[in-house]
């Protein structure tokens, strides 16, 4: 009975510490505008971007040459995405505003994954015009 | 015997304790977080006590069932002090330090007397059941705390990232680690459970890391953007 109950409450402690720590990653990509340039390679035309644009940002973020420093938050942003996922199509029918929940939720890990493709696109031409430049 | 896998997270783990301590240490927050520190330390210890207790007596042996689980249970009393730490941190603007030291000292004599009770009574039968039901209630122990914290932190409207985000990860870390205790306890079968401490053990120093290193202490985060709202 006692560990019926633990388990429970941690169950459920864990996903409010879970959802806040992944938000609270997300957050600080939300204060960053998109450049032009991650627009036109995106084909991003609105503030939001698309939930389902995810997956394609991240392949696009995988094209460019690791920054070393943001391997972690993709990963946990991309688990996150995940668990959004399952949540959202096993809630769709049962609990809809659960659902659109997970839809916003995903646009903001999309948004995230436009932002880190912003980054590693900015560090590419920093690393290009360096070789240029040793170049000459 | 221990597989790859086991090895890899091990490894990793030990490494990413001593890389908070040694973070901390560069960036000049040792002193500030030094319950933490200190923490991370004893953990990377009992790891490399692990280790050497499995090289010399097995995996399966009960010298190492009982150092890996008495060890936590003292590793958990550490947490506390963490824990309490960061109470201090949050309440820190309310001048209530003396009230936390005090109700931190009494909760932690309470426990201890309350261990010495659950040990004394079943002192003739230290069974496998016991002490895995030792480890889910210390553990969640902590994990009430934690929330309790975070209660506060939402209340208090706390905006610091880094307090924010080293809270939250503890919180994961110690929910699964209970949860998974909980469901051993009720399932002693699911051998997929055994997985869940040591990723967690990988989980939270990789966390604090990934902390200490990215978020600068003077990062503010509106607390009220972390709370998930079905609009």
């Amino acid at each position: 009975m006692m560990a019926a109950l633990i388990c429970v409450i941690s169950v459920v402690a864990f996903l409010q510490f879970f959802i806040s720590y992944c938000r609270s990653i997300l957050a600080t990509s939300r204060k960053i505008q998109l450049s032009d340039r991650v627009r036109e390679v995106t084909g991003i035309v609105s503030q939001n971007v698309a939930a389902e644009d995810f997956q394609r940002l991240l392949q696009l973020v995988r094209l460019c040459p690791e920054r070393g420093d943001d391997q972690t938050e993709i990963r946990a942003v991309g688990t996150y995405y995940g668990f959004l996922h399952v949540i959202g199509r096993a809630c769709r029918s049962i609990i809809p505003s659960l659902a659109a929940w997970s839809e916003r939720e995903r646009q903001s890990c999309s948004y995230f994954a436009a932002v880190a493709l912003d980054r590693r696109i900015s560090y590419s031409r920093d690393l290009l015009t360096q070789q240029a430049g040793d170049r000459f | 015997m221990l597989g790859p896998l086991d090895y890899a997270i091990w490894s990793v783990g030990f490494l990413m304790e001593i890389y908070v301590v040694v973070c901390s240490l560069f960036r000049r927050d040792f002193l500030r977080y030094i319950p933490l520190n200190i923490y991370m330390l004893a953990v990377a210890l009992v790891t490399w006590g692990q280790y050497h207790f499995i090289h010399a007596y097995g995996l399966k042996s009960q010298n190492y069932f009982y150092y890996y689980y008495y060890s936590d249970t003292l590793l958990c009393i550490l947490m506390y002090l963490v824990i309490i730490h960061f109470y201090q941190q949050v309440f820190s603007e309310m001048k209530v330090s003396r009230y936390i030291r005090g109700a931190a000292a009494l909760l932690l004599a309470a426990t201890a007397f309350f261990s010495y009770l659950v040990v004394h009574q079943n002192k003739d039968h230290l069974t496998t059941r016991f002490v895995v039901e030792l480890e889910q209630n210390t553990n969640f122990v902590v994990v009430v705390l934690t929330y309790l914290l975070w209660g506060a932190i939402l209340k208090l409207r706390e905006t610091r990232t880094r307090l924010i985000q080293l809270v939250l990860a503890l919180g994961v870390a110690f929910s699964a680690t209970a949860g998974s205790y909980a469901l051993r306890n009720l399932f002693p079968e699911a051998y997929m459970l055994r997985w869940v401490p040591p990723i967690m053990g990988v989980w939270l120093p990789l966390a604090w890391a990934y902390t200490f290193t990215k978020v600068p202490e003077e990062s503010r985060l509106a607390t009220a953007r972390l709370l998930a709202r079905a609009r």
